[in-house]
């Protein structure tokens, strides 16, 4: 599902990507050490899972290249919804669909199954945006690209904590 | 409303798995489960029970995606991810007798026609592909058809007619016919504004149904040509027109729709967890009928529902499918004066 350019080396698409600063730590509230209150989750810990992608393409993270904010992630606990949008740092960015299908993949392996994600391209910051938007959508090309052994490899690496 | 579709039994069909499909034998006897972890199963009743009758783990390589019986009930095809078809003999045990091969990637779905000498399957690679079937089990394949311009999600046989259709990633559904040796495409039925994701004709032929990632539910009329009502047809085709829209029902992607041959009554599978019945209202005009919900639990399973299949001779049950890996039986009675 996901188009070769730009990938195995080569010119880099973005060459000088701005950098934005990393957000701190969370600060753990008394509430949240209390094991007798119910923890939902929260924008904050979306965030927190996805923000340490690392971007295909450059030795960053999705954080540091602002293609994912804690203001994009939508959270519904009681409703058990969550809804990332990402923005690529170029209009005509080729990994849009793998760095979408990294942060599906995440948050597929990380949150409760009871939850239905979308993940999907901030709206006009992207050429291909409804085609990748449907991809992302489809859960049985999801299921297929998972199965494709270098495909999965590549998710991993970007899935995988940078030494 | 919830009371007229009771639970009967849940299995943890495929476990740590998705369940993708579910197909009643045509003696309504076995169900055949399909899933993730790459497997088969058959499923027989012994008294109140649903037990597993055989596992078939040897036929593919990737995910199975959808399951058909042949019409005699003999045989059983198995559509992968692996880009084949395994087509399994039944004898005491499931012996995989052929491996169809051809189609570039996924396989997503495969059906038999009613005569049992013809199988449709389709694939990620756009395209359709028809199959003759011989008495010594030799398939041939006789077309393929590159109408869709996107990944081909399903295909259906008309219950009693060499006609066959086809849902797609392109937002629309395709009809096709034999013409001289060949296969054509001779209807395009288009409205729908997402993926399509699976088809069901009526009892009749006349009504054919979809459903779609637009979380819409659309009928399709069968319209002859010279009919009375002068919906306009080409040549000697009839027409199809979408005659109801399903709209406001369902709150995510539709994945499954299924007409009961017994009752007429059409059921859902959907992305939000839930199974949907409608029926036709009582006196509603055939060329605009309205359908009325007539049961909904919200709840069905833990995950989206993918499947749901009507057992061919026993009225009302009704089997469903999850990511959850489960497989749930249910019992369908509409209360009286709806």
């Amino acid at each position: 599902m996901v188009g070769g350019g730009g990938m195995g080396g080569g010119l880099l698409e973005n060459a000088n990507p701005l950098i934005y600063e990393r957000s701190g730590e969370r600060p753990v509230t008394a509430g949240e050490e209390d094991e007798q209150v119910p923890d939902s989750i929260d924008a904050r810990e979306i965030f927190d899972l996805i923000r340490s992608i690392n971007d295909p393409e450059h030795p960053l993270t999705l954080e540091e290249l602002n293609v994912v904010e804690q203001v994009r992630v939508q959270v519904s606990d009681p409703e058990s919804t969550v809804a990332v949008a990402f923005t690529p740092t170029i209009p005509h960015c080729s990994m849009a669909t793998l760095i979408g299908l990294s942060i599906k993949v995440k948050l597929l392996r990380s949150l409760p199954q009871r939850f239905k994600l979308d993940v999907h391209i901030t709206p006009g910051t992207h050429a291909s945006e409804h085609a990748v938007n449907k991809q992302l959508a489809d859960k049985e090309r999801v299921a297929a690209a998972l199965e494709n052994t270098h495909l999965l490899e590549v998710v991993n690496q970007c899935l995988s904590a940078r030494s | 409303m919830k009371d007229s579709l009771v639970l009967l039994g849940r299995i943890l069909a495929h476990p740590d798995s998705r369940c993708w499909f579910l197909a009643w034998n045509p003696a309504g006897t076995l169900l055949a489960s399909c899933g993730g972890d790459r497997s088969v199963r058959i499923w027989g009743r012994e008294g109140d029970s649903w037990i597993c009758k055989s596992v078939l783990c040897e036929g593919h390589q990737r995910t199975v995606r959808k399951v058909a019986w042949s019409p005699c009930g003999n045989y059983l095809a198995s559509a992968s991810f692996d880009a084949t078809t395994c087509i399994w003999k039944k004898n005491d045990d499931f012996e995989c007798v052929t491996t169809l091969e051809g189609h570039e990637n996924e396989v997503k779905s495969v059906a038999w026609a009613p005569s049992g000498n013809l199988l449709a399957t389709c694939s990620r690679d756009k395209s359709v592909w028809v199959w003759e079937v011989d008495e010594e089990d030799e398939y041939e394949c006789v077309s393929v058809l590159n109408s869709h311009t996107q990944d081909v999600k399903h295909v259906v046989w008309h219950p009693s007619q060499e006609l066959l259709a086809s849902a797609s990633y392109d937002d629309t559904v395709k009809l096709y016919r034999e013409e001289e040796d060949d296969w054509v495409c001779c209807a395009t039925l288009e409205g729908h504004e997402s993926t399509v994701w699976s088809l069901a004709f009526d009892p009749s032929g006349q009504r054919l149904a979809s459903c779609s990632d637009d979380r819409t539910v659309r009928i399709w009329q069968q319209y002859l040509p010279g009919n009375e009502q002068g919906v306009a047809c080409s040549g000697s085709d009839p027409s199809w027109k979408c005659i109801c829209t399903l709209s406001g029902f369902h709150s995510r992607t539709i994945y499954d729709v299924a007409w009961c041959q017994l009752t007429g009554a059409l059921a859902t599978a959907c992305g939000d967890d839930a199974i949907r019945v409608f029926e036709e209202d009582p006196g509603s005009d055939l060329q605009q009928p309205t359908f009325s919900v007539t049961a909904h639990v919200p709840q069905a399973h833990s995950q989206d529902v993918n499947c749901v299949a009507w057992n061919p001779k026993e009225r009302g049950l009704l089997a469903s499918c999850s990511d959850d890996g489960e497989l749930a039986f249910w019992k369908y009675q509409p209360s009286e004066g709806l």
